[in-house]
């Protein structure tokens, strides 16, 4: 029979199922950082187990780390007996573990692509839900919540109903200046933000071929936004090209075993999704976001909807969503002036993100009027853009780099937007209060966010390209 | 351990769409490491101004509700970050049913794994159960787990819901997933072996 990708994978992680119930799904691994964890561990404890394979988890903080000056304490004393519950977690069950400071440390979503943890065909979680990033390299990656977390350290399983199955394709060529971001948050304002819920995702055509495998990062990074259990991409030539030789790759002879397993690992041709749509390149613009959901999303030059175009049933969140970002509904945001800019997190946080980034305001100088946050997600990211001199490039235009960690994406951190002041973010979350109470923000690619660094205002990046 | 039957109760309308965890309980309340007090910031940004005082307009803190363990929103509720503690949050205040036209699937799975039971139910039927206690705000539901059915006492209108029989089962018998994998070790360590 024939299956897809997604069947693929999923049926050869089936441990039992339960009559009419759900799937008992083994997991190869598992990442744990130190806001959903706790309770987890403790939870062992309780129960008197130890961790069932401590070699398949890895434990990294990165919500609550501070982005400046990594190497004293952490002065937020909660956030403080956060990260040392985690070190004290990790020590005590045995798993991986890249505190603060250590030369893997930073944004888990980051960290595992880029030392080969996360493999073509794994099964994947973490107690975050845009862990579904992890499946641009072929994999079924999902978020877990931390009753999940404990189920899997206490046996390497998880009880998962098998999800419904999806492929979107895109077809044709991106214009000049649009990016993966774009073409997420385009696809995410079609379907809204509940359109994708109970399906797992598999992104296909000519424009997801052509991408580069930190755009597949990004695209399958927002697959959560619109409620998707997941998203992925069937590995190819770039994948395994991306992932040969890093740290936990299989290498010899078990990278050639592996290599002709991972080839089998594409959807057969006469395969049948649950559901099957199709996006066009040449329709895609440069997205902002003007509301409170990232299905809040148009192109830059777009007008913000009026009233009679939403359902009645929605129109209560809407006028509160758009009161809240200080928006009339009907009216142009381009122009607008804004005061900050983020540049980072799991979704957009990675070398190639900063390039476009740094190459956009070469030459520039930040606007007087805003205040840029450049945090890689890595220490390797950091390493890479000073290597490459993107640090003199920002300096010379008034920015400079911050320590990696989440940072401004959700502000566990000292990293927060005060209230009612616009920031346009790289990240993937414009819920109220997301970057800090009563701030208003802007969801971009980093292009976008290059172009409001230098003008002060929502501009579009091709006016100068 | 707590055994989920049928309840009859008031409700908490809450008509708003895609509530996201954020709301439910935002970022800077996870710094906890334990499960314990998160219901004291359920929907903490519009339950309470700045200065830590109740927001009068907003419906947990309308005394006419007070009490209830049914929690009624709009479509597509729970919708973004994984974190379990909005389930804890909304246990901890005391729900212990929550009722929309639609859950998000990480939201869903964490309420079931605390004992939260989500209850879908038709638009219609939703929107009837909003109409209904606009005008008595102590109009009453009942959810009996037994037969998978929701009524509202108001109309009489009923509907059934759905849920596998596994997890009735957990909730009828006040058990978890953990309990039930822990029993499979043997299976689970055979599965490895035959990967290799």
């Amino acid at each position: 029979m024939s299956k897809t990708l997604f069947d693929k994978i999923w049926d050869a992680h089936i441990v039992t199922e339960v009559q009419d119930g759900p799937t008992q799904l083994y997991i190869d691994r598992m990442y744990c950082h130190e806001v959903t964890s706790p309770q987890a561990f403790e939870g062992l404890r309780t129960r008197g187990l130890k961790v069932f394979r401590p070699a398949q988890i890895t434990a990294i903080p990165d919500h609550n780390i501070p982005t400046v000056n990594q190497e004293l304490p952490i002065a937020d004393p909660v956030s403080k007996n956060q990260v040392d519950t985690l070190d004290r977690n990790a020590k005590e069950f045995g798993v991986n573990y890249y505190p603060i400071g250590h030369p893997k440390n930073g944004v888990i979503h980051i960290v595992g692509p880029e030392n080969g943890l996360s493999l073509p065909g794994m099964t994947i979680v973490c107690g975050d839900s845009h862990t579904s990033t992890h499946g641009a390299m072929g994999a079924i990656a999902f978020g877990i919540g931390t009753s999940e977390v404990e189920m899997v350290l206490a046996t390497q399983c998880v009880f998962q109903s098998r999800p419904k199955t999806m492929r979107i394709n895109f077809e044709g060529k991106l214009g000049k200046g649009i990016t993966a971001k774009d073409v997420a948050l385009y696809m995410i304002a079609q379907l809204t933000t509940g359109g994708a819920t109970g399906y797992f995702v598999e992104y296909a055509g000519e424009v997801v071929r052509n991408m580069t495998m930190e755009d597949r990062l990004t695209l399958c990074n927002l697959s959560i936004e619109m409620g998707a259990r997941g998203g992925m991409i069937a590995s190819d030539e770039k994948t395994f090209e991306y992932i040969k030789g890093r740290e936990y790759t299989p290498k010899g002879e078990e990278w050639d075993k592996k290599l002709s397993y991972w080839q089998t690992l594409k959807t057969d041709d006469d395969a049948v999704f649950d559901k099957e749509l199709t996006f066009h390149a040449e329709n895609i613009e440069p997205m902002v976001t003007y509301g409170t959901n990232p299905g809040m999303g148009m192109g830059i030059g777009d007008a913000i909807p009026t009233l009679d175009m939403i359902d009645e049933a929605g129109r209560i969140s809407f006028q509160k969503s758009l009161e809240y970002m200080g928006f009339t509904a009907g009216e142009k945001i381009v122009g607008k002036p804004i005061d900050y800019v983020f540049i980072g997190s799991c979704t957009n946080g990675r070398i190639e993100d900063f390039r476009q980034f740094a190459n956009f305001v070469k030459g520039k100088r930040k606007a007087e009027n805003v205040v840029v946050w450049i945090v890689p997600g890595s220490w390797k990211v950091d390493k890479q853009m000073r290597e490459e001199g993107l640090d003199k490039i920002l300096a010379d235009a008034g920015m400079e780099i911050r320590q990696p960690g989440c940072s401004a994406c959700l502000a566990m951190n000292d990293d927060k937007v005060p209230a009612g002041k616009y920031a346009v973010s790289t990240s993937n979350r414009n819920f109220e209060g997301r970057q800090g109470p009563g701030a208003r923000t802007i969801l971009a690619s980093p292009l976008m966010a290059a172009a409001a660094a230098v003008t002060g205002k929502l501009t579009d990046p091709r006016d100068f390209m | 351990m707590y055994k989920f039957t049928t309840i009859t109760n008031i409700i908490v309308p809450l008509p708003i769409e895609n509530v996201d965890t954020d709301q439910i309980i935002p970022a800077r309340f996870l710094k906890a490491t334990d499960k314990n007090g998160f219901g004291d910031n359920l929907f903490a940004d519009w339950r309470y101004n700045k200065d830590g005082s109740s927001k009068a307009d907003f419906v947990l803190n309308n005394p006419k509700y007070k009490g209830a363990q049914i929690l009624v929103a709009g479509k597509n509720f729970g919708s973004g970050s994984s974190r379990e503690h909005a389930a804890w949050a909304i246990a901890g205040y005391g729900f212990k049913v929550v009722v929309s036209s639609f859950f998000a699937d990480i939201f869903r799975n964490n309420a079931m794994n605390n004992f939260v039971l989500p209850v879908v139910v038709s638009e219609a039927f939703l929107a009837d159960i909003f109409d209904s206690v606009n005008s008595d705000s102590k109009m009453t539901l009942t959810v009996d787990l037994e037969n998978q059915k929701i009524t509202n006492n108001a109309t009489g209108k009923s509907e059934n819901f759905a849920i596998n029989s596994y997890k009735k089962e957990c909730f009828l018998q006040g058990f978890d997933d953990i309990d039930y994998l822990l029993s499979k070790k043997d299976i689970i360590e055979k599965f490895e072996k035959q990967r290799l």
